[in-house]
Order: structure tokens, then sequence, then C-alpha cells
């Protein structure tokens, strides 16, 4: 089948950037492996930023200071301002298209303050900001007309090259409920998949669908990544679950308490901050707790429905009454595919958005609110600029043979007896990367993560499927994930052990302080694993 | 503990958790016992709406379920199975767009009060998990029935301020639509997210009456004056 262009993902970046490119007349059709109100965007509680200033004073200025602050040198100066001058209008364009937003008693949008946040912010619907807007997107995405196919699982991104130059011409993936490979062509390809958090296993807030897909193969295909050694750890998951309890349940007053009911930091830092108080206490043998209960319950339940219902459900216990216990999880990944100015990646033609890509707004440490922000702001950009490039495109490739090679893999994956179990590799990574990859780390044990991963990369020939099924194989679809996930720890560890210095959600305790002369810098990691830096 | 899987054939399975979601035992049985097991997850949190199956006679989010010891597991109603407790839920979703379930055109400087906001609040909740369209007993003798949760999510735009063109909306949900609900409340028993969209489809009958539509079971069972179940339409 052949379009303008393509987007991988309908996540919310994948859905702006749909109606960007369709509004700008492309003709565009949207993949996603899973159904478009399934994504992980559903998932977001606290609130998207704009400095509107509904709740008290605040500013594009403010906004600007506080996103380059918690970024720690590491983002484009250039980029954030756009991010942040755009807000308002992004956050009023979601207003016009229906996102029933929560509002004030003098019907304005309501905002409320996350960490490192110097005003009340976030734009929020309760707590489902993200429910709220993407299933407004996806309901626009349909008054659209726009064509969204369900359940086709990525596998490659299809590029030529001519004259040194590498393009995209369009993408292979799974159709997971025949089992077949289908091909799309186009001209233009919008990477809209979201992160990398799974490469934790069980210790992550994110969706099981943040595998990293869509990075994994943009690099298999020519694209850079870049500052992937920063991951974001959330301060406040549910113990037993990882279930996230999120921040606007500190902004609106919320305590963090030790076992014997103390508070020991600043609940309202930035989250880098914040994660590592707690896991100093942790270290320390105590538990951590969450504590609105002097919120009451009138204002929980306004506020907070979904909070309470979660930690009532997944810890047995009712905020309003009882103290949460809480550690810190792998929530956001900073790091992705690398775009230009205007969203795209050194493939010519390939454009990435959303948590996959890094549009260099985040730098060392994203700032709660600013991720739904950046997939309405750059989804229309990655969605205009991709249909305009399309338009000058005019050649008719035939890449149909595809099809046949990438069912060969497939094939074989399916005929090889498993004989080492890759669910258990998966957990066994996820272990690792929470105890040598996370909140505090040194380089020996980073060297020693990443040895254990070139041991699981050895073993992978002996890795296999149990179910030989061609209909809906899930357990095929989680073994590709999980391949990209090995391909993805690769490039984690290797940019974390050569920073070799403390910043933002990097934290070294062999280097625990920011070493500008060498890594106020981006760091760049090829196919090759070389790693480099640039600004 | 056993719990009894409906996959081609009936199939038990016996595992060791305690306290545990229904998903994370299935989870334990893909990843121990069976990996050809299949069902559709996300978020584990409820709120992605993809894990949504029957227990027992009754839909359940999977992450949401406390699982017992002899629960029946099977996958939803009124919806193609493909495998095991994956289900097909395209044609389900079409109804949305049969329905033409959004806002019309973008709403230029329109005041939404807080008030305003708290109107459909809980419509806007919807996680499209599908548990409503499963319970639904409508689809037995009418596949076309648009259905609860895309007449719930008209009324969210109805309702909505922002809207300007509720006629069109309405006199879309005539056909298929609200008057082939029989009003029986199966859905709002299993809804995760506390919805009634039988509520909200008594609401939008009411609107279409105000505009004009009238109950077509009115003619035929015009001795009743109500739908089949006999409950009033008004
Ligand atoms: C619990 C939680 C709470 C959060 N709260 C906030 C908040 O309050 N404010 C904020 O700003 N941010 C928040 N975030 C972060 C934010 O939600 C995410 O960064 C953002 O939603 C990512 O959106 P996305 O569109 O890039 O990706 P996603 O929403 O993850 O969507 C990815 C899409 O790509 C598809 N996909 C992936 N791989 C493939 C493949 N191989 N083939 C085909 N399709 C594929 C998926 O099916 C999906 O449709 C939160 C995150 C979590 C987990
Ligand atoms: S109305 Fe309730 S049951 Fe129906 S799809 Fe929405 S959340 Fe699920
Ligand atoms: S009340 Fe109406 S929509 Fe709901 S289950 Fe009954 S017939 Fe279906
Ligand atoms: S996994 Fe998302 S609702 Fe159950």
């Amino acid at each position: 089948m052949r379009s303008d262009v393509v987007i991988i993902g309908a996540g919310g970046a994948g859905l702006v950037s749909a109606i960007n490119a369709h509004e700008s007349g492309a003709k565009v059709i949207v993949l996603t492996k899973e159904y478009p109100t399934r994504s992980q965007t559903c998932m977001a509680q606290g609130g998207i930023n704009a400095a509107l200033s509904n709740a008290g004073e605040d500013s594009v200025e403010a906004h600007i200071k506080n996103t380059l602050k918690a970024a720690h040198g590491l983002a484009q100066e250039s980029a954030v301002k756009f991010l942040c001058e755009e807000a308002i209008g992004a956050v009023e364009w979601l207003d016009s298209i229906g996102v029933p937003f929560s509002r004030t008693k003098d019907s304005k949008i309501a905002q409320r303050t996350l960490g490192g946040a110097s005003a009340a912010r976030a734009c929020y619907a309760q707590d489902y900001t993200g429910l709220k807007i993407l299933h407004t997107l996806y309901d626009r995405c349909l008054s659209l007309g726009i064509e969204i196919l369900d359940e086709r699982y990525l596998l490659e991104f299809i590029t030529n090259k001519s004259e040194n130059k590498v393009s995209v011409c369009g993408v292979s993936v799974l159709n997971k409920r025949s089992g077949e490979v289908e091909i799309y062509e186009a001209p233009s390809v919008i990477v809209a998949t979201g992160g990398y958090s799974k490469i934790f296993h069980k210790h992550t807030t994110n969706s099981s669908s943040s595998t990293g897909d869509g990075i994994a193969s943009a690099l298999r295909a020519g694209a850079r990544l870049s500052d992937m050694e920063f991951i974001q750890f959330h301060p406040t998951a549910l113990k037993n679950s990882s279930i996230l309890i999120s921040e606007s349940a500190r902004g609106a007053g919320g305590y963090l308490l030790n076992s014997i009911g103390e508070r020991f930091t600043n609940e309202l830092l930035p989250r880098d901050e914040v994660a590592r108080a707690i896991y100093d206490e942790m270290q320390k043998g105590e538990d951590v707790f969450l504590d609105i209960r002097h919120l009451g319950e009138a204002f929980i339940d306004e506020e907070l429905p979904q909070e309470r219902k979660l930690a009532i459900l997944y810890e047995n216990i009712d905020p309003v009454s009882d103290l949460i216990p809480i550690k810190p999880v792998a929530h956001y990944t900073m790091g992705g595919i690398e775009v230009d100015s205007e969203s795209m990646t050194n493939v010519m033609g390939l454009f990435a958005v959303g948590e996959c890509a890094n549009h260099k707004v985040h730098g060392a440490n994203r700032l709660g609110g600013n991720s739904l922000l950046e997939l309405i702001v750059f989804g229309r950009q990655a969605g205009n600029n991709a249909s305009k490039y399309a338009k000058n495109v005019k050649k008719d490739e035939n890449i149909s043979l595809h099809v046949e090679v990438e069912s060969e893999v497939l094939d074989k994956i399916r005929n090889c007896t498993c004989r080492v179990s890759f669910y258990e590799k998966h957990k066994l990574i996820g272990d690792i990367f929470y105890k040598n990859v996370g909140i505090k780390r040194d380089k020996k044990e980073l060297i020693f993560a990443l040895d254990e991963i070139y041991k699981i990369k050895d073993d992978l020939p002996l890795m296999g499927v149990d179910d030989k099924s061609k209909i809906y194989n899930n357990n095929l679809v989680e073994f590709l994930e999980f391949k990209n996930m090995l391909e993805l720890c690769e490039t984690v560890l290797l940019s974390a052990i050569a920073r070799g210095e403390s910043r933002g959600a990097h934290f070294r305790v062999d280097a625990p302080s920011e070493n500008d002369a060498i890594f106020k810098a981006h760091s760049i990691v090829d196919e090759s694993g070389r790693v480099s830096y640039e600004n | 503990m056993k719990i009894n899987i409906q996959r081609e054939k009936l199939t038990q399975y016996e595992f060791d958790l305690e306290d545990a979601t229904l998903l994370e035992a299935l989870n334990e049985i893909k990843i121990n016992q069976d990996a050809s097991l299949v069902y559709a997850s996300g978020c584990r949190s409820s709120v992605c709406g993809s894990c949504a199956m029957r227990v027992n006679g009754k839909e359940v989010l999977a992450c949401a379920y406390k699982v017992q010891d002899g629960d029946l597991v099977e996958p939803l109603k009124n919806v193609p199975i493909i495998r095991d407790l994956v289900v097909d839920m395209s044609k389900a979703y079409k109804f949305n767009a049969k329905a033409k379930a959004w806002q019309s055109s973008p709403a230029k400087n329109i005041s939404v009060t807080q008030e305003d906001e708290k109107i459909n609040e809980v419509q806007s909740d919807c996680i499209l998990c599908g548990a409503c369209y499963s319970a639904c007993p409508v689809y037995t003798v009418n596949s076309e029935f648009l259905g609860p949760f895309s007449l719930t999510r008209v009324w969210r735009y109805v309702s909505d301020k922002r809207e300007d063109n509720t006629k069109d909306k309405i006199d879309t949900i005539q056909t298929n639509g609200v008057w082939d609900c029989t009003l029986c409340n199966e859905c709002t028993i299993v809804c995760p997210q506390d919805i009634s969209s039988k509520a909200d489809i008594e609401k939008l009958r009411a609107k279409s009456a105000i505009s004009g539509h009238m109950d077509p079971n009115f003619g035929s069972f015009g001795g009743f004056g109500g739908s089949f179940d006999g409950s009033p339409t008004f």
C-alpha cells in the first residue's frame, strides 16, 4: 500500500502528527501494534505544561528557565524556547477540539504545580489527563477520516542509498492477526513509537509496549541515537506493582516520609533529586511513604480519584487514611532518535517525535508535564514537515520484495527450538538494570552489566518461540520486542560508561560532579557502538 | 490455585500466587507454563482498556480483578475471537465513527465553566475497554446497534458546549441507535469506570424527542407504550 506519510505509533505523538500531516494535504496511514486508545499516553495523569497564568503568575520565560535548569546544560535553548512558546497555543488547540480540561471557578483551564516548576503550570483533566487527551485526538482522527490500522507490528524501516545519502521509502510490518508481513510505501515516515523504559522489566511505571521498537529499528536503518544514558526515575511508584502515583499528589502538598514518619527532602524538587533522596533513605534500610491523608477525602476524590483507586487495588491501602508505600522506578527515557530542528533524522524522509525522539528539550532530566507538551508541539511540526517533504519526492520505488525477506526472518524464528527462555532473560536484565543502571551508577557495575548483556546476546541463537502459530502469535512479537530492547540496552550502557560524570538523571558515584569541560554535550551512539559527543 | 481458560478447548491451569490480579496470573501461566496462551494487556493499571475479558460470565479488567480459585475465564462476547482471549475490536470501534462520536469542528472562544466540565466528566473517563459492548444483549438481535460506549461518547460531545452541530449528532443516532437499547442496564453493571451508558442513552432519547424525533417502537408496540422490556422510554 502506498501513501504520502506513514506514521508508526498511535500515541499522542503519532495522532497529532497524523492530524497535522492530513491537514497539510497528505494521504496518511497510521500503524500501531495496539489499538490507538491503548497507547501509553493514556496513562499520563499529572498534566501538560503551558504558562497560561491561570492559577497565579507565570511566564513563558519562567517555563524556559525551569526547563533549562532541569536539563543541566544539555538542552538546546532554541528548541526549549520553541517548546515553551508554542505551549500556550498547543493547550488552546487541545481545548478547541474538546479535551475536557479541569476548570477554575472563573472558567479557565485549571493548573497545578509539578516538580521543578516555579508556578502552577500543568493543565490537567483530574488525573486522567493523558487518557482524555489521547481519546480526544483519536476522535479527531476519526472525524477527519484518517486511516489507522491496528495491530501492525513494525519490523524494519526500508531505505535506499544513493549518492551517499540514505533515505527512507517505506516500512515492513507484521500483521499480528494474520501473521503475514505487509509493506507500506511512503516517501515520508514518522516514528512515534514511545520510549524504552520496559528494559527495566517490572521496575518501571510504563506500559508493556514501551519496548523501544522504533528506536532500535531506526538505529538499524542508519539513524543516530543520542543521550541514551539519561533515564528518569519517577520518585513515587507503588512499592509492589511499580504503578505510578502522580507527581500531582506531591504538587498538591503530599509529604514523603521515612519509617519513623520524618520528612527528609523537599518534595517539589526535580525528579532526579527527589528520587536520589528516596534512594538514600532506602539504602539506609528505611521504607518510604507518600502521605496525602491531610489533603482530605473530598480533595482526593476530586483531584486524585485514579490515585486512590490504584492504591486501594494494587497496594491494599486507602490513601485517605493510610500511608502509601512507594519506591522510585524507571519512568521516562530522555534519549532517543536524534532529530534536527525540523524533526527529521539523519535518514532522509524519516522523522521522529514523542518519547522515542530526542528533540533536545529535556536534556539530562525531564520536567513533569513537558512530555505531553512535546507530543503536541513537535507532533504538529513533524506532521507538517513530513507532508511537505513527501510532496517534493517524486520517486516510485518497488519495495514489495521485502515481504519475502522479512517473512523468511520470521519463519526462521518460528522454526528455531527454544532452549533458553527470553522471558527469564528479560527479567534478569530488568533486575540488573535496576540495580546497576538505576538511580546511582558506578563504572564497575556498568561494565559488569554490559558483560551480562553481551552474554545474553551470545545466547540469542538458543532463544526462540514455543508458539508456532501464525495467528496472533504474541510469543513471537514479544521475542522481537526483546531483541530490540537488548540492542538498546547496549547503547544505554555504552553511553553510560562513556559519560564519566554526574548530570541530572545520570548519577555516577565514582564521578559525582558535573564535568562541563568534557561532557556538556549530547552523547551520540551509532550502530557500531561508537560513542561521541556533539553540541 | 486452579483456573479454567476458554481457549480452543477449555484448559485448566494451576499456579501458586497470592493476592494476584488475573493479569498477573495470565503472565505467570504464559511465562512459566504455556507460551502459546494469548491475551491483550498494556498499562496493568486499569486505564488502557486492553485486558477486558469475562470471568464467571461477567466482564472484568484482568488487571483489576483479583483471581479466585476455580474461576472460568473467557473472551468478550459479541466480537469475533481471534485467538484465546484476544478478540477483534475493530468492528465495535467502528461504531464510534458511524455514530460520529466526535466534536464536529474546532471551537472558537467558548468559555467552559466548572459546571460545564462536570456534565460529561464521567463520560470522558471511558477507556474503550468494550466490557459494555460484550454485556449488551441487543447484539444477538441487531449486530448493527451503535451500542453503549459509542452512544456514551456521543453524549459526551452532545452535552459539550463546544459542539456546534448537535442536530447532526442526534439525527445520526436515530437508526440502530438510542431506540434499539432495551434499557436493561447490563452495560452499567460491568463498566469499570462507573459509566452508565443506559443513563446516557436515556438522556439522548430525551434530547432526540426535543429535536422532534420519535420512538420508532412506539408505533409497533403502541399498546405497551414502551420499548422491548416494557420500561418507559421517556
Ligand atoms: C504512568 C505515566 C504517567 C505519565 N504522566 C505524565 C504527565 O502527567 N505529563 C507528561 O507530560 N508526561 C507524562 N508521562 C509521559 C508521557 O505519557 C509519555 O512520554 C508520552 O505519552 C509518550 O507518548 P508517545 O506518543 O511518544 O508514545 P506512546 O504513547 O507510548 O505510544 C507509542 C505508540 O507506538 C506504538 N508502537 C510501539 N512500538 C511499535 C511497533 N513495533 N510497531 C507498531 N507500533 C508500535 C504503540 O502501539 C503506541 O501506539 C507519563 C508516563 C507514564 C508511563
Ligand atoms: S463505557 Fe465503560 S465498559 Fe464501556 S467501553 Fe467505556 S469504560 Fe469500558
Ligand atoms: S442498557 Fe442498552 S446499551 Fe446498555 S446493555 Fe442494555 S441494551 Fe445494551
Ligand atoms: S492492562 Fe490496561 S486496562 Fe488492564
